[in-house]
């Protein structure tokens, strides 16, 4: 073993991604009823022309990455931010519908009773 | 059967259609060189120095017109292919002047054209007048002009990359591959003409995977000071001190991020050229899903095409730098030569 693995694998709560832990099924959910959700390359266009990004605190390019590893609890408390303007859908190179992202994934909430508004 | 008369028809007379005539001239076939400008070398005639190596390209177009100095070369100017059609074996090819010419063997080296940048309307090319391609600089370097149009230097300059590529918006899903380097050159080029000049490349992901691409991205960091912001620029506009203003993600630090520009470069993407895709169309050429001609085989036909006798040479298969071009176009006459002579058996 090398002096590397003295330096562990311990997970901080509050600082790791706890992958394996986390619960994807919001983001499997919206992959399933919009499949142009997998289609994202991360490039930001979306969150740049954001009007709520101009204002707020809110990365709509953020919020997907956030779904995607099952940090849904970051998601639902700021997805109530987008004004669902759909500029993010006309700039997306990838074609992802990212307005009915948002919808899907406030109605995948309030089917599961743990994230319920 | 027709006289078999060992001639190839190249229909255009870019690098590739160049190479390819050269190689098959000095072989002892018979090449009829078509090519719709005035004269000869393509895009190649656009650019000013080359990657990797700042080479002027004007070393390419000479070396490419000594290929083409060959008593069996008839190079035909200022007319393009339209289409042709196989009769006995043969070909019996048009030209857009009415003319029909007779031909063993036919290699489509039609190239590409640039992205038409004014399709992303939201980056304001032909709209605001600092916003320029990276052909429109490369013309700027050549004539020793790289200034506003307003006649200053500009001090702060932009680099849009994946312009017209990787872009479900204009139709285009393939990554055009030689933009990021070329911005990388540009970058650089741009500091050797004004030293001071702050320059900033925005990009989705840096395909440095050339031969020594990576290293002239290093260059650029660590000789030249070039910025990179990782976010795909989503608005251009102008402000009343006439600058440009950028709106961007910087994703790296989950950010928006506004600029205040004086020059921007859009780094135009690859497409099929227009010429190819009439042939296409006309003939039955069959063309991919990026809508250039689709190799036979994409591991071993990447020169052959779906009708025999037919063979394609350079960026009218895909976006080629230089280098892979005068090899595909090389591979191009190799299969030629293998087809007329198992043909004259």
């Amino acid at each position: 073993m090398t002096d590397m693995g003295k330096f562990g694998f311990t997970i901080l709560k509050e600082r790791h991604i706890d992958y394996d832990a986390n619960d994807k099924s919001i983001a499997e959910f919206i992959a399933e009823n919009e499949p142009s959700f997998r289609l994202c390359i991360e490039c930001g266009c979306c969150s740049a022309t954001c009007t709520t990004g101009t204002f707020t605190k809110f990365s709509l390019r953020e919020l997907q990455i956030f779904l995607k590893r099952g940090e849904n609890d970051y998601v639902r408390e700021n997805i109530s931010k987008c004004m669902l303007c759909g500029k993010c859908t006309l700039v997306c190179p990838r074609g992802v519908n990212t307005r009915n992202v948002i919808t899907l994934a406030k109605t995948a909430f309030q089917k599961t009773e743990k994230y319920a508004v | 059967m027709s006289e078999n008369t060992n001639t190839v028809i190249i229909a255009g007379g870019g690098a590739a259609g160049m190479e390819a005539a050269g190689q098959l001239a000095r072989s002892g076939y018979y090449v009829t060189l078509i090519e719709k400008e005035s004269n000869t070398g393509g895009h190649v005639n656009n650019w000013y120095h080359l990657f990797p190596n700042s080479r002027d390209s004007a070393e390419v177009i000479e070396y490419l017109e000594k290929q083409i100095n060959h008593d069996n070369v008839l190079l035909i100017t200022g007319t393009s292919v339209e289409s042709f059609e196989k009769v006995n074996g043969a070909f019996v090819v048009k030209t857009d002047d009415g003319n029909e010419k007779l031909a063993d063997a036919v290699i489509m080296a039609t190239g590409f054209d640039l992205f038409k940048s004014e399709r992303k309307e939201e980056y304001g090319y032909g709209i605001y007048d600092n916003v320029i391609t990276s052909a429109d600089l490369e013309s700027m370097f050549r004539n020793d002009n790289l200034k506003r149009v307003n006649g200053e230097t500009p001090g702060k300059i932009g680099f849009v990359h994946c312009v017209g590529s990787r872009d479900e918006k204009v139709g285009n899903l393939y990554c055009s591959k030689l933009c990021c380097v070329t911005a990388v050159k540009q970058a650089i080029e741009v500091k050797r003409h004004i030293s001071d000049a702050k320059i900033f490349c925005f990009y989705m992901d840096m395909r440095m995977g050339g031969a020594l691409y990576e290293e002239l991205y290093r260059e650029a960091q660590e000789s030249h000071g070039i910025n990179f912001i990782r976010g795909k620029v989503s608005e251009v506009s102008e402000n009343i001190n006439n600058k440009l203003v950028v709106k961007v993600e910087d994703t790296l630090a989950g950010r928006p991020l506004k600029m205040e520009l004086d020059l921007l470069v859009l780094m135009a993407g690859m497409e099929m050229s227009e010429s190819g895709q009439k042939v296409a169309t006309a003939t039955g050429l069959l063309t991919g899903e990026n809508r250039f001609f689709a190799p036979a085989d994409h591991h071993f036909g990447s020169n052959k095409s779906n009708i025999e006798g037919v063979f394609f040479a350079g960026t009218c298969t895909a976006p080629l730098n230089i280098t892979e071009t005068i090899s595909h176009a090389r591979a191009a006459a190799s299969d030629v030569v293998e087809y007329l002579r198992t043909r004259n058996d």
